[in-house]
């Protein structure tokens, strides 16, 4: 069938050889741009890089950058594989004050604990199954199929909480959020092990492969036999449950969930996150390393911007110029420009 | 016949798509108050011509002339100014909005900067019946059928250019009283003095509305000659290539020592294509012949399950199996190298070695990875086996050519050791090495006993590979060539639909 | 029927059906000075819902909204208070920059061809961060102008009050109902939202179009930003947080496509009335909390989604 849709846009983008792993780790650009903002941040403040020991744990602004990053890092893992199969989930934000919610006020009325925190994991699960079944079932465009929970989220988890910012002491949500082990912050722990455990699991397993294939080219995945629902389902899912984590580590961090402030704007930081680590929000290639490494570049240029005694909303205009400068690099317009200049290589 | 000058008239045009010669110095000319028929199978270089007519593309080479005149298109809206206006299979204007507003958009009467909806309806209205329509043009679009949608667009296309009118495949989704509709209109815009160039790949149609014929075949004009001069048959017979080289593969010929049915196909169709039976045995091929939109497509989506049937039974070595996804057909050992690679069959990001054991590990399912050594070694047996030529298996695939990217899905199938394998047009535009080598291909994997359906647009090509022909015409398998009876003039009458003892065609 | 029309009467008929629920259980719902509070708390929220609209009308989204309008307050209390320019001048001068911001974001997405999610993502931030580096407290402002402002209005039958606030929202929403639908912009705007493709092939200015929707709705929220701070009498940069979602889910809940091309803005007006409607039946109820606003919005948001896919998924049905 000749297909006479007349598409006046450019296509053809600049072929990206796919650098391996390990060898040009450090010439990444994600490496390159976290070594700048730390070096800043280490003339702004040269403590930067001190670490020392005490009561047991690491103290220092590094560890500090690591620690504040966490959460975003934890939403990022998710979104990531979100993103590479070209979905986005806006609704993360408001799944960490769910899940909170969740965990403060079961706490707080005597539930166990462990019991508490199974139960919060088991709210963002289910939220991320309903933005799945949006989008799988429904087939409703992932935006549009995530602003739902968006919107909603913040009112159930107020419906939770009643209204109220529900504090609480027990120990195991408050570890959750401050603890440490082996000497590290324990979201930094929870945010590691998450990371590797993700990364193995998408990587030893076909899931990562077929990923990337139904991110790049949904149809051509369907005629090689493969089936995205369950994948998709999967993806947002899981896309839910580090929600879940994250507002476990907020609310533990602050000894109490706040249905208002907790997670908000987030989603859109772990979007950022994603992106800075290559994944493209057209889908496709991802990698949860690298999201993880845009997570801290976020984080280091807060901390910057902190230390250097601006106020933390300066950050914002930051974080803009950065979206800025990864448009314009990606854009068909600045790949006519490269391939223009001498030497380029066709 | 007129002998006047023409309206648009392209003389050698030339267009080179990378190293793929798409049109090779085609002449062309439309006269005033005639319909010409634009026909070539896929590849022939047909919408490539009409693009550079339209201005959707720039030639490479030669001159365009409008009334005598030397025009250069920037893009389709400049080729409107010049009278040029193109009406397209899916119709491109806007679903979304009333019927009105999809003829004056761009033009809309306005008073103190305000639309005046009601002039625009009154005058839509108006220009519509002209067209034989009395619609109530104040709804959406969307919620008029193709055919009505297709007038609509005819008439946007005269009022806004009205010199020459471009229909590319217009009937494709119409039906017969739709047909006749639209046609009419045709035939009244010819009489009006307008230029038409009509694009089909209805034979019938050609011979009911067009005056003059222009073949393309392989980026070349074959022909242009006045109808009356032609039959269905001399047609075919262009289209496919005169010179039909017809080399049986000797061991194609020896149908005797056919195996076993592989797989067997009963009363499998859908709406729009009349069910079918087949079998296809071990170390066979079943060719198909038959014009674009025959339904050849259409058959091997759906024994594949790309599009489920509506009844119906297929059996895997005698035992059945329920095939209504591509992934059950995979799970049955089926592959299917789709007609469009680059929409349905790549994944251009991923890797050659992705590429190729990505249908695999679908049907492993997720926890059964192969991992990077067991990939490599597939990857690397099946490149080095179809000869992949890539500079390094993780490269993008993307980066590969034509009939590279071919063999890497070829490929992709092979891994999974199926027993049927389903070919939409293989050597679709490669280039010339390539193709040879894909048809040596399919007749080693026949050979190794494989359950092969292949179809193509080259004749030449199908007898080379095949043991039996299958024939389609209008979504219908009309006739089965076997052994001695594949011969080139067999082929290209029942395609014309007037082969002996076989139905006549009988359109009104 | 067009089949456009069928969510918009579903939305109309919903609040005409949940306004008499509000007033049976609470009569005195029923009065115009209720409605005149509707109008004036909700100016805001409308006025920025209008540039929403044509936003998605044209298959596209704008999230820098709320943040357009909270550094509008901010900029405008800077201009009175520390620079000592008459309002007018202020909001002049801030409805200029909101409209140059507007325009610079629609020109990147047409010309960088990014999602235009990921545009006004990068807009919000900056506007964000923009209104605090102004000034990161809240700046009160006083001006006899603001207060003869907010002195003045029309007293309704009733007892009612349509202040000057509540006027400017039914000023925009009838000028942008004559937009959208009785000029040229306006369908361009509603054939990009169908088509782009056709669009451009049909002649309509996409670039040009682009960039204008998105001044549009910049400008807006920067008209929205002067009648905040009328309403508020304030600056402060985390003003009208969120107030984006709230006008997406206002045009959605208002029959308009979230995926572009149909639509209208006198839905979108019902969809703003809608929230208003849950929000002061809340507050006279007493006994609901506030965040009940957010989740009845959210399951209309979805109900309307879901309806959406229902009415568009079905084929032509005229020969």
């Amino acid at each position: 069938m000749t297909r006479p849709t007349v598409d006046l846009r450019p296509t053809t983008q600049p072929p990206m050889p796919r650098a391996r792993p390990i060898a040009s780790f450090f010439t990444r650009p994600q490496v390159i741009a976290l070594a700048a903002v730390l070096l800043v941040n280490w003339l702004l403040f040269p403590g930067f890089f001190t670490i020392t020991w005490q009561d047991g744990r690491f103290f220092g602004s590094l560890i500090d950058v690591l620690n504040r990053g966490a959460p975003v890092a934890i939403l990022a893992i998710g979104m990531t594989m979100v993103i590479a199969t070209k979905g986005v989930d806006l609704s993360v934000g408001a799944v960490m004050a769910i899940s909170g919610a969740t965990a403060a006020t079961l706490v707080t009325s005597g539930v166990p604990a462990p019991v508490a925190v199974f139960a919060a994991l088991g709210t963002g699960l289910l939220c991320g199954l309903w933005n799945g079944i949006l989008v799988t079932v429904l087939e409703i465009q992932p935006i549009i199929a995530t602003l739902v929970l968006m919107v909603a989220g913040r009112g159930l988890a107020q419906l939770i909480t009643e209204g109220y910012i529900v504090t609480f002491s027990d120990p195991l949500l408050i570890f959750i959020g401050t603890g440490s082990f082996l000497g590290f912050p324990m979201p930094v722990v929870i945010a590691a092990l998450l990371m590797i455990l993700a990364t193995l699991i998408v990587r030893r397993t076909a899931l990562g492969l077929l990923i990337e294939a139904v991110g790049v080219n949904r149809s051509a995945a369907r005629f090689a036999g493969l089936s995205a629902g369950a994948l998709l389902l999967i993806v947002y899912t899981f896309a839910g449950f580090c929600a879940a984590i994250s507002g476990l580590i907020v609310a533990g961090d602050i000894r109490g969930a706040d249905a208002n402030n907790a997670g908000l704007w987030l989603e859109l930081d772990a979007i950022l996150a994603v992106v800075i680590g290559g994944t493209s929000l057209m889908g496709g290639r991802f990698s949860i390393p690298m999201a993880v490494l845009g997570a801290m570049i976020i984080q280091a240029m807060n901390t910057g911007i902190l230390i250097s005694g601006f106020s933390p909303e300066f950050n914002l205009v930051v974080k803009s110029a950065v979206i800025i400068v990864i448009l314009v690099l990606q854009s068909p317009i600045s790949a006519r420009l490269f391939r223009r200049l001498p030497g380029a290589q066709k | 016949m007129t002998v006047e000058q023409p309206v648009l008239e392209a003389r050698g045009i030339v267009k080179v798509f990378g190293q793929h010669r798409a049109l090779d110095k085609v002449d062309f000319a439309a006269n005033a108050g005639e319909v010409h028929a634009l026909l070539g199978e896929n590849g022939a270089g047909k919408s490539t011509l009409i693009k550079i007519l339209t201005g959707a593309y720039q030639p490479d080479g030669g001159d365009l002339l409008l009334d005598g005149q030397p025009i250069h298109l920037r893009d389709p809206l400049h080729g409107q100014t010049y009278g040029i206006g193109t009406v397209y299979q899916e119709v491109n204007l806007l679903p979304n909005r009333s019927v009105s507003e999809n003829l004056f958009l761009g033009r809309q009467p306005s008073r103190f900067g305000l639309v005046d909806r009601k002039r625009i309806d009154a005058q839509a209205r108006d220009l519509l019946t002209r067209y034989g329509l009395d619609i109530d043009v104040r709804a959406d679009l969307s919620e008029y059928s193709v055919a009505v949608q297709q007038i609509v667009a005819i008439a946007r296309a005269v009022e806004l250019s009205g010199k020459v009118l471009v229909l590319d495949e217009p009937t494709a989704s119409l039906d017969r009283n739709e047909v006749q509709r639209l046609f009419d209109v045709v035939r009244g815009l010819k009489a009006k003095g307008l230029a038409i160039i009509f694009i089909t790949h209805f034979l019938d149609q050609v011979f009911e509305l067009a005056d003059r014929v222009t073949i393309l075949r392989n980026g070349k004009k074959v022909a242009t000659q006045a109808l009356d001069t032609l039959n269905t048959t001399d047609v075919v017979r262009m289209m496919l290539g005169k010179d039909v080289a017809f080399e049986h593969h000797p061991s194609a010929l020896s149908g005797a020592t056919k195996g076993a049915v592989r797989v067997e196909f009963q009363q499998i169709g859908r709406k729009g294509m009349a069910p079918f039976d087949l079998a296809v045995h071990e170390g066979e091929v079943v060719g198909v012949a038959g014009l674009l939109g025959s339904g050849r497509t259409e058959v091997a989506r759906l024994m594949f399950g790309v599009d489920t049937s509506d009844g119906g039974q297929v059996r895997v070595d005698g035992q059945p199996v329920t095939i209504r996804n591509p992934a059950q057909a995979v799970a049955a050992g089926f592959g299917f190298c789709p007609e469009d690679r680059k929409i349905d069959g790549i994944f251009g990001d991923l890797s050659v070695r992705e590429n190729i054991i990505i249908a695999l590990q679908a049907k492993l399912g997720w926890f059964r990875a192969l991992n990077r050594d067991d990939q490599i070694e597939l990857a690397g047996r099946y490149a080095e086996a179809l000869d992949i030529r890539a500079a390094d298996h993780d490269m993008p695939v993307k980066l590969l050519s034509g009939g590279n990217q071919q063999k890497v899905i070829l490929a992709r199938w092979l891994a999974i050791d199926p027993t049927f394998l389903i070919l939409d047009e293989p050597t679709r535009g490669i280039d010339v090495g390539a193709h040879a080598e894909i048809v040596r291909t399919i007749n080693r994997l026949r050979e190794e006993g494989l359950a092969l359906f292949v179809i193509s647009s080259e004749l030449d090509e199908v007898v080379a590979y095949s043991n039996r022909i299958v024939v389609m015409r209008d979504r219908e398998m009309v006739a089965e060539l076997d052994g001695d009876t594949i011969a080139p003039d067999a082929i290209v009458r029942a395609i014309a639909g007037t082969a002996p003892g076989k139905p006549q065609e009988a359109r009104p | 029927m067009t089949r456009s029309l069928r969510p918009l009467l579903a939305t109309t008929l919903i609040f005409l059906f949940a306004y008499m629920l509000a007033v049976s259980q609470q009569p005195a719902m029923l009065s115009t000075r209720v409605l005149g509070n509707f109008l004036t708390d909700n100016a805001f929220l409308g006025i920025a819902a209008v540039g929403m609209t044509f936003v998605i009308l044209s298959g596209g989204i704008d999230l820098s909204v709320g943040a357009v309008i909270g550094f509008t307050t901010v900029l405008i209390a800077v201009l009175i208070m520390w620079l000592n320019l008459h309002p007018l001048i202020a909001f002049a001068v801030a409805l200029i920059v909101a409209t140059a911001f507007g325009a610079v974001m629609g020109a990147a997405i047409h010309y960088l061809r990014v999602p235009s999610f990921i545009v006004t993502l990068a807009g919000m931030f900056l506007a964000r961060g923009g209104a605090s580096v102004l000034s990161p407290d809240s700046i009160g402002i006083e001006h006899p102008f603001f207060t003869a402002v907010q002195k003045s209005y029309i007293l309704l039958p009733g007892g009612g009050r349509l202040t000057v606030v509540g006027m400017i929202m039914l000023a925009v929403f009838a000028v942008a109902i004559l937009l959208a639908h009785r000029t040229r912009f306006g369908s361009n705007v509603y054939a990009l939202g169908g088509s782009e493709t056709s669009a451009a092939l049909m002649g309509v200015p996409v670039a040009r179009t682009t960039i204008t929707i998105y001044a549009l709705s910049s400008f807006l929220a920067g008209l929205a930003g002067v009648v905040f701070s009328l309403y508020t009498s304030a600056g402060y940069s985390l003003n009208a947080l969120g107030v984006e979602l709230d006008a997406i889910a206002a045009v959605v809940i208002g029959g308009t496509l979230l995926t572009g091309g149909y639509g209208f803005v006198a839905g979108t007006f019902i969809g703003v009335m809608l929230q208003g409607l849950v929000q002061t039946y809340i507050v006279f109820d007493g006994t609901l909390s506030s965040w009940w606003t957010k989740i009845v919005v959210g399951v209309l948001l979805f109900m309307f989604i879901v309806l959406q896919r229902l009415v568009f998924r079905a084929g032509p049905r005229r020969t």
